[in-house]
């Protein structure tokens, strides 16, 4: 009975915030595209998921979206392993100071950041400028609106997802494993692949579902930094709701982003539940 | 505890109706697209106050409008296509005249150019008016293709061998099919509002043809910072954005010089109305706003601040002389007589060129 008690909220919170909306977003997507307001009729019609399997558009824009959410979590734990190596290693002190510096630029709204690096980026940006007075460069180059720009957004916004999770890991991790590992005549390279990557990979696992996941459905970097060509899910879903108006066709799209993403979680929850 | 709270309680309850009766009139307007000191003159003078909240492209606000409560109590949709789409989904209020006497004030020929969809012109008043055309930097496109280059039409971005040559100092296009695929189509010779597959395809082979010389293709506020700081040296966007990029690229004096390019091909010609949205939670300011906004002398230091032409013939003799008589601000007659209004294409035919648009902008 307590224990129901006590799960009461939770599923309350579930039942309102995920289970809802997802049965909204269903129904949207069955729904009859109908000028108006709202612009749809609800029915059981299978025009936004047959135009999803018709044109091969959308299945590009899911995949290209994924790829570049791949990559964006890669290169979050390529960056993240050593931070979260370092900020672990260090002396209790300096390790809050270290955590304040990497949760810091997070207390600065999002928009702002993305601002950020298009001020640093564009022609006559920061960067530019610099290699223009030193002599490196004449013509500015064109760092913004580039596949490097976008993916250097987006790493940039989700890192600390990344590196939290390995963090915590590493904290637990009992440094002797490493200095044994080291005695035997295991090289630093060596250590991390044979002990440390093994003993951290559910975390790792955590870090690049928590980049992968909310990366997949990104909008506003590759919008605002990347560059045209790069029409990922996200923009395509947009530009249904927006420009086409068609809401069943961007709620189904969704509804397929959502699918193809619960698949990555369930992969995670084996490797979780692996003894 | 309760008595250190009691003096609180009693001073909310003191100043709830005073909340109760302030009357605020919630404005959704394209950004940059004011003159700030009319909207605080507006709440002086009627005592009611306006929260301002801006978007930059229509497709944000008839997703808002569409979704229905969008809690604003007037919204400037583009004539075509978004104010003649919400007035057949029934997102739009009628207006009464009488309560905006100062209706008169109202050009009747520009008027007449917006009946076609709003039959009698019950439901929006423009506001402000212009055309889709080439902001420049004079000088780099001289340089680029020669001094003797005419500048009065789209070859100069449209022309891949131009494209070409401009790529390096950076070809910037508005990211909305709807204000673009009309001048392209004019170009090519062909009904600027023709939506057959034909049509649709050679409007694609054009913009291909010059796809991989084009910088970007971003949001039009995007592309009036980008032409005021001389980061664009062509792009195809709204006249008064370029106008306006022009201003502050005088007063930043850095040695970017504007200039607009209205297509001698012939101009798309749009209105932006002003309009109260059916379900407005106050039309009664939403009305007196229209009225304060249609006298000669607010809308006068509006032209003035953005560099658009409005439709109160009045206030024209209270437009700075430098405005008055620019012609990309006020085109002339013949130039008038050229351009065109964009329709409003069906929906399948939308698909089509939301798709065209997402391929010219992947480039493949």
């Amino acid at each position: 009975m307590t224990r129901r008690l006590l799960l009461a909220p939770v599923a309350a919170w579930l039942l309102v915030f995920v289970a809802a909306p997802a049965a909204i977003l269903l129904a949207i997507a069955l729904a009859e595209a109908d000028p108006g307001v709202p612009p749809f009729r609800l029915a059981l019609a299978a025009a936004g998921f047959s135009m999803l399997v018709a044109d091969a558009y959308y299945l590009d824009a899911l995949l290209s979206a994924l790829g570049v959410a791949a990559m964006t979590a890669l290169l979050c734990l390529a960056l993240g392993y050593p931070m979260a190596i370092g900020i672990a290693r260090a002396a209790p002190r300096r390790r809050v100071l270290l955590l304040a510096a990497l949760m810091l630029p997070f207390w600065t709204g999002f928009l702002l950041r993305v601002g950020a690096w298009i001020g640093l980026l564009r022609d006559e940006g920061w960067i530019n400028g610099m290699l223009r007075a030193a002599g490196i460069i004449e013509a500015p180059l064109p760092l913004l609106y580039t596949d490097g720009a976008m993916l250097a957004g987006m790493v940039h916004a989700y890192l600390p997802f990344a590196v939290l999770p390995l963090f915590a890991a590493l904290l637990r991790l009992d440094p002797t494993l490493a200095e044994a590992a080291a005695d035997l005549g295991a090289r630093p390279p060596v250590v991390f692949l044979t002990v440390t990557l093994p003993a951290t990979l559910p975390a790792a696992t955590a870090g690049f579902l928590l980049v992968f996941i909310p990366a997949a459905g990104e909008f506003v970097i590759p919008e605002l930094m990347g560059p045209p060509e790069a029409q990922l899910v996200g923009r395509v879903l947009w530009q249904e709701f927006f420009q086409n108006r068609d809401w069943p066709v961007a709620a189904a799209l969704a509804v397929a982003l959502l699918a193809l993403l619960l698949v990555p979680i369930r992969l995670f929850q084996r490797i979780e539940a692996r003894p | 505890m309760f008595r250190r709270l009691l003096p609180l309680l009693v001073l909310i309850a003191a100043t709830l109706p005073a909340a109760a009766q302030e009357r605020v009139l919630n404005v959704y307007n394209w950004s940059d697209y004011i003159d700030p000191y009319a909207v605080a003159r507006f709440t002086r003078e009627t005592g009611i106050r306006v929260r301002y909240d801006v978007y930059d492209s229509l497709e944000t606000l008839e997703g808002k409008l569409s979704a229905g409560r969008s809690g604003y109590d007037i919204v400037v949709p583009t004539s075509e296509p978004t104010f003649a789409r919400l007035l057949r989904a029934g997102a739009l209020r009628p207006i009464d005249r009488a309560a905006i006497p100062n209706w008169r004030n109202l050009d009747a020929t520009l008027m007449e150019r917006v009946a076609g969809i709003d039959p009698g012109n019950r439901h929006g008043a423009v506001y402000l008016w212009g055309t889709v055309g080439l902001g420049i930097r004079v000088d780099r496109v001289r340089a680029a293709l020669g001094p003797e280059v005419a500048l009065d039409s789209l070859d100069i971005l449209l022309r891949p061998e131009n494209a070409q040559r401009l790529a390096r100092c950076g070809i910037m296009v508005m990211d909305s099919p709807t204000d673009v695929l009309p001048s392209v189509l004019r170009w090519l010779g062909r009904d600027p509002n023709g939506h057959a597959a034909e049509d649709l395809r050679a409007a694609e082979q054009a913009l291909m043809g010059i796809r991989r010389h084009v910088r970007t293709i971003i949001a039009s506020s995007s592309i009036l910072d980008a032409l005021a700081t001389g980061e664009a040296c062509v792009a195809l966007t709204y006249s008064g954005d370029v106008i306006q990029a022009q201003a502050r690229a005088r007063e930043a004096n850095r040695g970017v010089e504007v200039g607009y390019v209205m297509p001698r091909e012939g101009a798309q010609l749009w209105f932006d109305m002003l309009a109260i949205p059916a379900d407005a939670p106050n039309p009664d300011a939403a009305h007196a706003f229209i009225n304060f906004l249609l006298q000669p002398d607010v809308m006068a230091g509006i032209t003035n601040h953005v560099r658009y032409p409005n439709a109160v013939p009045a206030s024209r003799p209270l437009v700075d002389e430098a405005v008055r008589n620019d012609p990309n601000v006020f085109p002339p007659p013949e130039a008038l007589a050229r351009s065109f209004v964009a329709g409003t294409p069906p929906r399948e035919a939308e698909r089509e060129r939301t798709r065209l648009w997402a391929r010219f902008k992947r480039g493949r």
